[in-house]
């Protein structure tokens, strides 16, 4: 195993074994905020009760996202020195404003929202949800920004010694490729909130406990469920695809597996890509559909893998090419449960219907795995640019970190984290189980 | 700007080491200080609100390393790289003990999270000691400004040294000493009763222990690193800087046994600002001194980004900083008195 391969190996690691929980946090935050606005409109006890639930499995929640989140940012330095080093000067930016801006605003109002409900009126309780909401969008914002930087530079000129510096705050900021990511991945969020939600409501109903609560969740569930649901193909999705399109061609031809150059290019459903023979094994193909999706017209050209110099091809292109796929596939998938299930609750019948219920209970792990699918495809597809089209990831790593001592490390945290998840399943499991109708604001915690 | 920046970064690191360092101290204090469950919530519940937002500073300053004196931060990062990962698995296993003891009502996985909670206080205290002291040693910087350092070598300092050798054992040794006392102090001002006074009590040992290791620690690092003297006899005037570490620990002395912990601890603080101060003008304009001669050093001029990097930093930072002393004074004016008299 190369040093490259290593340092490649733990960032991917660690970073997909923390965004586990951030697209919890920030998909229930916003949901904790419709729970709690109902609640302050209708005084009926339900939904505080139901927001302090979720706020328990918030709570455990973050802090797992917290304590994942502080190896990201050393990473970039322990393991990416060398791309630290060039690029720190803008993309330190971001990552230092998402500490000043968002971490301070989150850790003074998350203590308030989760431990000073009886201090707090009714109100102010509520503007803390809100405040909680806020700094964990603020924070995905920053950490898009920062990401969408080495998708697409922007704002940028280099100093003699080939340090990148940023030319404009503004310009980072709202650099486009990060603004369609970010509405595309906070969507993302929001299914996996709302996918979770709905499915311990289901759990509830299903096993018969706590029905009221079964319901409240289900209904909020499924109604975020079908909206995101919705919203991350059309029209977060689709902007984004098509802007991927036209400024990583070379990427999208290997999402899509299209090896040669086509006009009318069909949609690969389905299929193995061989890279061998340069085409898909076994294809189950739409014809015309990519140029449509992408162009707006079935007739587009739409540039094969042949178009681009080999050493420019997106490494490891299978992975590229299935873990897209699986991201379609499972939001496909999402719109077409949410949409029945929308139907069954606009009728009433959702709450009696076993077989829908059974469907949302076991369904909530499935935007756990397109959101991660969906993350490894704008990375992988970024392949083989550390900084698309200016530094290559294979300049980029840490040439003093031998591959010795970085497996170590990785090692280390694989164990570290297996046993973080366990943890993490015992304790949310445990709030499951005890349920929403118990009146403990964790009144023996170490906050009060 | 480069002398700006310097100042920026330094005064968030010592604004990590204020904050968190009475989290870490009450940390280690726990694990056998307290006698009963009910002291052990007090002395917790004394750090629970605060230590999330403590921990804020390392991220915020780690950021704002990052982007102005990129240099600096891949060469010290990559090269420390073994001591960075070991203090990554104990802030977060501290993290996760502290918050999640109280998910959990099995004693026995309390106790364990308890000492698990206790041990990565104390090893991120030694650690924050003898990294600093690695940094004051120098380290074998290459002409391309990395370097790479193993956990240990023969235990001595010299032009290839590992992490841990006898000098930065003393500064692992003060560190965890000084945030202990620090910790003591901060649990006098929010605990009351038996543990009040039993941690008032054991200021007078550490403090004796901790003026002991001062002086070794000053004397060690002026043999280890002679040129740490060269600025304070360049500019006498910033022998204000040792007398006010000499000047904090008495009035520390003095106001504990006068039974004023808010002085005490505050002494305690001017005390910490003094040390990384001194430290820092020990080895300015040098960011990360070598071993192998001064032509590797990593120089302030070296490491510092573009002008418009910086033009475009200070902007947003001065805003979000006076944004985040909002938040942080809010959050603390909320948590005033005693932690253990909220009546639960």
């Amino acid at each position: 195993m190369t040093a490259e391969l290593i340092h490649r190996l733990h960032f991917a690691f660690t970073v997909t074994f923390h965004y586990l929980f951030p697209q919890l946090t920030m998909g229930l935050a916003l949901l904790i905020v419709v729970l709690k606005t109902i609640a302050l409109k209708t005084s009926d006890e339900h939904w505080d009760k139901a927001a302090r639930f979720w706020g328990r499995i918030f709570g455990i929640n973050f802090v797992f996202g917290v304590v994942t989140g502080i190896p990201m940012e050393f990473e970039f330095g322990t393991n990416w020195a060398r791309f630290s080093q060039l690029s720190g000067g803008v993309i330190g930016q971001p990552l230092a404003m998402e500490g000043v801006f968002s971490f301070f605003l989150e850790s003074a109002f998350l203590g308030l929202f989760l431990y000073g409900e009886n201090r707090l009126s009714r109100k102010m309780h509520w503007f803390s949800a809100v405040m909680v909401w806020l700094g964990s969008w603020i924070s995905g914002f920053f950490i898009i920004v920062t990401d969408a930087w080495m998708q697409h530079p922007v704002a940028y000129d280099r100093l003699p010694n080939g340090q990148f510096q940023v030319l404009s705050f503004w310009q980072l900021l709202l650099n486009p490729w990060g603004l369609l990511q970010y509405m595309h991945n906070m969507t993302g969020a929001v299914v996996t909130g709302s996918f979770v939600m709905a499915a311990v409501g289901a759990f509830y109903l299903l096993d018969g406990r706590y029905p009221d609560y079964g319901r409240i969740f289900v209904r909020v569930g499924v109604i975020a469920g079908v909206l995101s649901a919705i919203a991350i193909i059309f029209p977060t999705g689709d902007l984004h695809g098509k802007y991927v399109a036209r400024h990583q061609p070379a990427a999208i031809a290997a999402m899509e597996g299209l090896f040669k150059t086509e006009t009318g290019a069909g949609i690969v459903l389905m299929g193995q890509p061989n890279e061998e023979t340069q085409q898909i094994d076994n294809p189950i193909v739409v014809n015309n559909v990519l140029s449509f999706l992408i162009y707006g017209t079935t007739k587009a050209e739409v540039k094969g893998l042949d178009q681009f110099p080999r050493d420019q091809w997106p490494t490891t292109l299978p992975l590229l090419y299935y873990a897209y796929h699986i991201m379609a596939g499972l939001g496909t998938y999402f719109v077409a449960l949410m949409i029945v299930a929308a139907f069954l609750l606009w009728r009433g019948q959702i709450y009696r219907a076993r077989w829908m219920l059974w469907l949302l209970l076991i369904s909530f792990p499935l935007p756990y795995i397109a959101n991660t699918a969906g993350w490894m495809t704008a990375e992988i597809g970024r392949q083989p640019w550390l900084i698309y089209g200016l530094m290559r990831t294979s300049e980029g790593f840490s040439s003093t970190v031998s591959a010795g001592n970085g497996l170590f490390t990785l090692i280390g945290f694989m164990g570290l984290y297996a046993l973080l998840g366990l943890l993490f399943t015992v304790l949310v499991y445990r709030e499951i189980s005890h349920g929403p109708q118990i009146n403990a604001t964790l009144s023996e915690s170490v906050h009060a | 700007m480069g002398f700006l920046w310097f100042w920026l970064v330094a005064v968030m690191i010592v604004g990590y080491v204020v904050l968190d360092g009475f989290d870490l101290g009450v940390g280690v204090l726990h694990l056998f200080l307290v006698r009963n469950e009910a002291e052990r919530q007090a002395s917790l519940r004394s750090i629970g609100p605060v230590w999330d937002g403590n921990e804020v500073w390392l991220l915020a300053g780690g950021g704002t390393l990052y982007f102005a004196f990129p240099l600096l931060y891949a060469s010290a990062f990559s090269g420390f790289y073994l001591p960075l990962m070991i203090v990554l698995w104990l802030l977060i296993l501290r993290g996760v003990s502290l918050e999640l003891r109280n998910h959990i009502d099995v004693g026995v996985w309390r106790a364990l999270l308890d000492g698990v909670f206790g041990i990565a206080s104390g090893l991120l205290a030694v650690f924050y000691g003898a990294a600093l002291a690695n940094v004051l040693r120098g380290v074998p910087l290459q002409s391309d400004g990395y370097f790479f350092l193993p956990l240990w070598t023969n235990w001595q300092p010299g032009a290839y040294p590992g992490i841990l050798d006898w000098y930065t054992v003393i500064g692992g040794l003060v560190a965890l000493v000084a945030l202990t006392l620090h910790g003591a102090l901060w649990l006098t001002i929010k605990v009351s009763g038996d543990l009040e006074a039993r941690a008032r009590n054991l200021v007078k040992p550490l403090w004796v222990t901790l003026l002991v290791l001062t002086g070794v620690s000053l004397v060690a690092t002026i043999r280890v690193r002679p040129a740490s003297l060269d600025n304070y006899l360049h500019y006498p005037v910033s022998f204000i800087v040792p007398a006010g570490v000499i000047v904090s620990l008495i009035l520390l002395w003095v106001w504990n046994h006068k039974c004023q912990p808010v002085k005490a601890f505050l002494a305690s603080c001017t005390y910490l600002f003094f040390m990384l101060a001194g430290a820092c003008w020990g080895v300015y304009p040098v960011l990360l001194p070598a071993t192998t001669g001064a032509g590797n050093d990593i120089t302030l001029t070296r490491a510092i980004s573009g002008p418009h990097t910086l033009a475009v930093g200070l902007a947003w930072w001065t805003f979000g900083m006076a944004l985040a002393i909002g938040y942080v004074a809010f959050v603390y004016s909320r948590f005033k008195g005693k932690a253990d008299a909220v009546g639960h």
